[in-house]
């Protein structure tokens, strides 16, 4: 057993926690509030500024299309990088040591950059739709994650079982499936949730990346955020809040939340 | 012939993502930087007009000194908390360790937003000062560039107990003990053993803070607005609004170039500081 550290360091912790929850209950205060403007502590209790996120035609549409973006992105880079984490894990000698590099790429440049480039080289020049262009911003945000996860979880798995499946005589994509895929069952749906909730929050991609009619949730509430200032925002971000409490809540009984510690 | 198969299995698994990051990130990203050395008034001219305008020179240092302040302060108080929730008992330990992967979990326009109601001029702390007297009319803290730095703290210190709690696990126990048993103080053994152990992890820290900080977009427009300008929202500005799309690939080249620099020279760093590799 080690020292206790100094009061003067406890206090400060708890000063700390105090400043990273405190502003979240500001906001969950904030949307209960039956004024028209923002407000902490709330005067009166309604949910009127709920009802009234969906009663905002351009919430409901970027709800629906951030939903849509975060399934269908988090999905392609599940098929996409499942099998490349396989790769580089189970193909390590084989692959050139600039593919793991590579992966982590779209770690290294800046989001924003990211969205500006896709803007100008993949929906401007090349003329993509600008949904189909979002689509791979998100796509390209979120597959690190899938990759990092899946990898994690591949590092612990006993290949030699898989092998003795194939001598056995299982053709390998059926071994896949039935073998290395269940085993590492926690790690992809850890994968899903994290890259679901970082495509759900994502500004800087998207930025970039709307158009006529096509936007995403974050940035409906920075451009709603600019003209009112009226508690539906508190609202929504209490939804976004709900949501993360559903995903901690599924990564706790998959992986366990200190996975995400290291 | 069984290496060659095998060779094949690896290539043909990892090509999908690898062709969707070479077309969709490599290629695009190259064409941004190389059309700000493609430009018909010579190949620096945007750099020379990026650099020879007084503005964007201040938007440049200002991001720099946002960054820098966040970084430090981030550094400070996340090495603090992680060293104590590092030694409390499980149970709490997992407890505190919950309540920093919550907000990190929650979107950044959220965890701005927050600051915006705290700081703004009828804001929270406004109308608390107000009503305990300490200030007898409202300060405005709202778009100044220390709202921008205390909400990118608060956007940060998150990830830095998580990933600092990480190295401080990892340091083992019996180092500690070996200290104190030759009888070290707790503050010489945590200056002089625990300190130099976590340096690594503290580079790692302070190189996701500081590009974090540096090329954010969506807390420097919320809580500075125009009148603070950074890199991130001069990048948007000249191309949405300006339509300057030879102006925002160059804010964005800087913006590239910086991150990655930053990212090999403290990588480098903290190899050669690690204590437990020599």
């Amino acid at each position: 057993m080690t020292a206790r550290p100094h009061p003067a360091l406890i206090a400060l912790t708890i000063a700390v926690y105090l400043f990273l929850i405190g502003p979240l209950i500001i906001v969950f205060g904030a949307a209960l509030s039956d004024t028209s403007y923002l407000t902490f502590p709330p005067q009166g209790l309604t949910l009127r500024w709920f009802e009234n996120i969906f009663e905002v035609a351009a919430f409901r549409r970027t709800i629906v299309t951030s939903l849509q973006i975060a399934f269908l992105a988090t999905g392609i880079a599940l098929l996409i990088g499942i099998p490349a984490a396989y790769a580089l894990n189970r193909h390590r000698i084989q692959l050139p040591s600039w593919l793991s590099t590579l992966f982590v790429l779209p770690i290294l440049i800046p989001e924003i950059v990211i969205g500006f480039s896709l803007l100008r080289s993949v929906a401007v020049d090349a003329g993509l739709p600008i949904f189909p262009t979002l689509l791979i911003g998100h796509t390209i945000l979120v597959l690190p994650y899938v990759i990092r996860v899946i990898s994690a979880s591949l590092a612990g798995f006993d290949f030699s079982i898989e092998e003795a499946a194939i001598s056995l005589g299982s053709p390998p994509a059926k071994t896949f499936f039935t073998i290395v895929l269940p085993n590492v069952r926690s790690g992809v749906i850890v994968a899903f949730i994290l890259a679901f909730i970082t495509s759900i929050n994502d500004v800087s991609v998207s930025l970039f990346l709307t158009g006529p009619g096509i936007s995403t949730l974050p940035i409906q509430i920075l451009a709603h955020v600019e003209q009112f200032f009226d508690p539906t925002i508190a609202s929504v971000s209490v939804l976004l809040m709900l949501l993360t409490v559903a995903v901690m809540a599924i990564v706790e009984r998959t992986l366990g939340l200190t996975f995400l510690a290291k | 012939m069984q290496t060659i198969l095998k060779r094949f299995a690896g290539w043909s698994l990892s090509t999908p993502a690898t062709l969707v990051i070479l077309l969709f990130l490599v290629v695009p990203v190259a064409i941004t930087i190389a059309t700000t050395f493609a430009d018909e008034g010579g190949v620096l001219a945007p750099y020379l007009t990026f650099f020879s305008s007084g503005f964007r020179r201040t938007v440049l240092w200002r991001t720099i000194e946002i960054s820098l302040a966040t970084t430090a302060i981030s550094l400070v108080i996340g090495f603090l908390a992680a060293y104590v929730v590092s030694k409390a008992p499980d149970r709490l330990k997992s407890l505190l360790i919950i309540a920093a992967v919550f907000p990190l979990l929650t979107g950044v326009v959220v965890r701005s937003f927050a600051w915006l109601i705290i700081l703004g001029r009828e804001g929270i702390l406004n109308s608390f000062l107000l009503w305990t007297g300490i200030a007898d009319q409202p300060f405005a803290m709202l778009y100044t560039q220390w709202s921008v730095v205390v909400a990118m703290v608060y956007l940060f210190v998150p990830l830095m107990i998580l990933t600092l709690v990480g190295v401080l696990e990892n340091i083992p126990d019996d180092v500690v003990q070996a200290s104190a048993s030759l009888g070290a103080t707790p503050a010489a053994t945590f200056r002089q053993v625990i300190f130099p152990l976590a340096v690594p992890g503290l580079i790692v820290g302070a190189v996701l803070v500081f590009t974090g900080s540096f090329t954010a977009y969506a807390t420097p427009q919320l809580l500075g607005g125009d009148r603070q300008m950074v890199m991130g929202t001069l990048m948007h500005q000249r191309a949405m609004v300006a339509f300057d799309w030879v102006g925002a690939s160059t804010v964005a080249t800087i913006m590239v170039v910086i991150t990655i620099a930053v990212v090999l020279l403290m990588s480098r760093t903290a190899r050669r500081l690690n204590p437990m590799a020599a």
